[in-house]
C-alpha cells in the first residue's frame, strides 16, 4: 500500500469518527436533558416561572462542582445541567479526536492549528474563572 | 402561567424555531431569543444562554449528516476556527461591559443583515486558480454533487479570515451562530462553493458557541428549567428539518422567515432604544 492510499483512508475514517462523535454527543446530552426534565417537572411543574429578573451566579448548576455535587442528591435542575454540559463538550471532543486525526496522517500544520483552537478554548473555561 | 405550561410553549416554540432555522439555514438561536425576550419577558441574559444551548444542538446535529457526506471542509473550518473562536472568547468578555439594552440593538442589527443575507444572489463560478496561501493551507478540497466530486480553489483568506473573527465576536456577544456572516467571509471573500461555505459554517457554529458557552454557564446566564425544553425541541426540530429538506422547495419559505425576522428586529430594536429590557 502506498502513501496516498494510506492517506485518503484516513482522511475519509475522520469524517466517519466526527460524525459519530457528533451524533452520540447530542443523542446522550438530549437523553440526559429529557430524564431531567421529567424529574424537573415532577416537582415543580405547578410552581411559577421567574425570569423576569436576571439572578445571576450562585446557584449550584452554575459551576461544574456546583453541579457534581447536586447529581449525588439527585437534584433535577443538576442533572438538566449535566446534558447542557456534555451539549457543550461535544464540539471540544470533536476537536481533541481531530487532533489525534490530523497526528495519523503527519499533518504537522493542521495538528499546530488544531491545538491553537483547543487552547483558546480551554482558556476560556478555565483562565482565571471559578470551576 | 405555571412553570409546566411555561416548558411546554417553550418547547414549541424550540420546536418551530429548530425547523425554520435548519430549513432557512440561519440557525436555532435567532427565534429563541425574541420568543423568550418579546412573548416570555424573560430577562435577554438567560434568552442568550438558550441561544447558545440552541446554537450548539443544531450545528452538532446536522453536522454529523453533512461531515459523513464529505461537503463539510474540515481542514477550512479548523482553520477558520482559530478566528471564531477568539473572537467569541473577546465577545463574551465584551459582554460584561455591554449594557442589555445595546446587546439588543445589536442583536436586531445582525438579524435584519442576516434576514437580507438569505435574499442575495449566491455566487455560482469556481476559481481555476487559489492564492499562494491557500496551498500553504491546504485549504483548497473538492466535494461531491450530483454530477460527481468538483475540485474549488480559494482565495483572500486573510479577508475570510477577518471577517470571521468579526463574526466569532458576535456570536460571543449575542449567544447566536452568527452563520450569515460566516457564509459571506467564505462564499463571497475567499470564494469556496455555496453548498461547502453552508455546511462548514454549520460545522463551526458548535465549536465557536463552546468556547464562550463555559463563560456563560459558570455566569449564570444558562437556566436548566429554560435549556432542556430549548434542547430538546431544538434537536427535534432541526431533525425533522434535515428530513424536510430533501423533499420541498425552501424559496418561499425563505421570503416570509426574512421579512418576519426582519420585523422581529425592527421590534427589538425600538425596545432597545426605549431601555424595555
Amino acid at each position: 500500500m502506498n502513501n496516498k492510499e494510506v492517506k485518503r483512508v484516513t482522511d475519509y475514517d475522520m469524517q466517519q469518527l466526527i460524525g459519530q462523535v457528533l451524533r452520540y454527543g447530542v443523542l446522550i446530552s438530549g437523553l440526559v436533558a429529557i430524564v431531567g426534565g421529567i424529574w424537573y417537572l415532577y416537582q415543580q411543574g405547578s410552581g411559577i416561572p421567574n425570569y423576569t429578573v436576571f439572578h445571576g451566579e450562585g446557584e449550584g448548576y452554575t459551576s461544574l462542582t456546583g453541579i457534581i455535587n447536586g447529581l449525588g442528591k439527585g437534584s433535577a435542575t443538576e442533572i438538566i445541567q449535566l446534558g447542557v454540559v456534555i451539549l457543550i463538550a461535544t464540539p471540544i471532543i470533536r476537536i481533541v479526536f481531530s487532533l489525534v486525526a490530523f497526528g495519523l496522517e503527519r499533518d504537522k500544520l493542521y495538528v499546530l492549528i488544531t491545538m491553537i483552537v483547543l487552547s483558546i478554548i480551554l482558556f476560556s473555561t478555565f483562565g482565571g474563572l471559578s470551576i | 402561567m405555571t412553570i409546566l405550561t411555561f416548558t411546554l410553549i417553550l418547547l414549541l416554540g424550540a420546536y418551530l424555531a429548530g425547523l425554520a432555522g435548519s430549513l432557512t439555514g440561519l440557525g436555532g438561536g435567532v427565534v429563541i431569543i425574541p420568543l423568550l425576550t418579546l412573548f416570555f419577558h424573560v430577562d435577554i441574559r438567560y434568552a442568550i444562554g438558550a441561544a447558545l444551548v440552541a446554537s450548539i444542538a443544531t450545528s452538532s446535529g446536522s453536522a454529523s449528516a453533512y461531515v459523513k457526506e464529505g461537503i463539510t471542509n474540515i481542514r477550512l473550518g479548523m482553520f477558520l476556527e482559530i478566528a471564531t473562536t477568539a473572537g467569541a472568547v473577546m465577545g463574551a468578555i465584551l459582554a460584561i461591559y455591554t449594557p442589555v439594552n445595546i446587546v439588543a440593538i445589536l442583536f436586531g442589527v445582525t438579524l435584519i443583515f442576516s434576514a437580507a443575507m438569505t435574499m442575495r444572489k449566491k455566487h455560482e463560478g469556481l476559481l481555476a486558480e487559489g492564492s499562494k496561501l491557500s496551498y500553504v493551507l491546504k485549504l483548497n478540497s473538492s466535494y461531491p454533487t450530483k454530477d460527481g466530486v468538483v475540485d474549488y480553489k480559494l482565495k483572500n483568506i486573510g479577508g475570510g479570515f477577518s471577517i470571521m473573527t468579526l463574526a466569532g465576536m458576535l456570536s460571543g456577544l449575542l449567544g447566536i451562530g452568527s452563520g450569515a456572516l460566516k457564509v459571506l467571509a467564505m462564499d463571497s471573500a475567499m470564494r469556496v462553493p455555496f453548498r461547502v461555505s453552508t455546511t462548514t459554517s454549520n460545522f463551526m457554529v458548535g465549536v465557536t458557541a463552546a468556547a464562550s458557552a463555559v463563560v456563560y454557564l459558570q455566569r449564570g446566564y444558562i437556566d436548566p428549567g429554560i435549556a432542556f425544553p430549548v434542547i430538546i425541541g431544538v434537536l427535534a426540530g432541526a431533525f425533522t428539518g434535515s428530513k424536510l429538506l430533501m423533499k420541498i422547495d425552501v424559496k418561499w419559505l425563505k421570503i416570509i422567515f426574512s421579512f418576519a425576522i426582519t420585523l422581529i428586529a425592527l421590534n427589538m430594536i425600538y425596545n432597545g432604544f426605549n431601555h424595555k429590557f
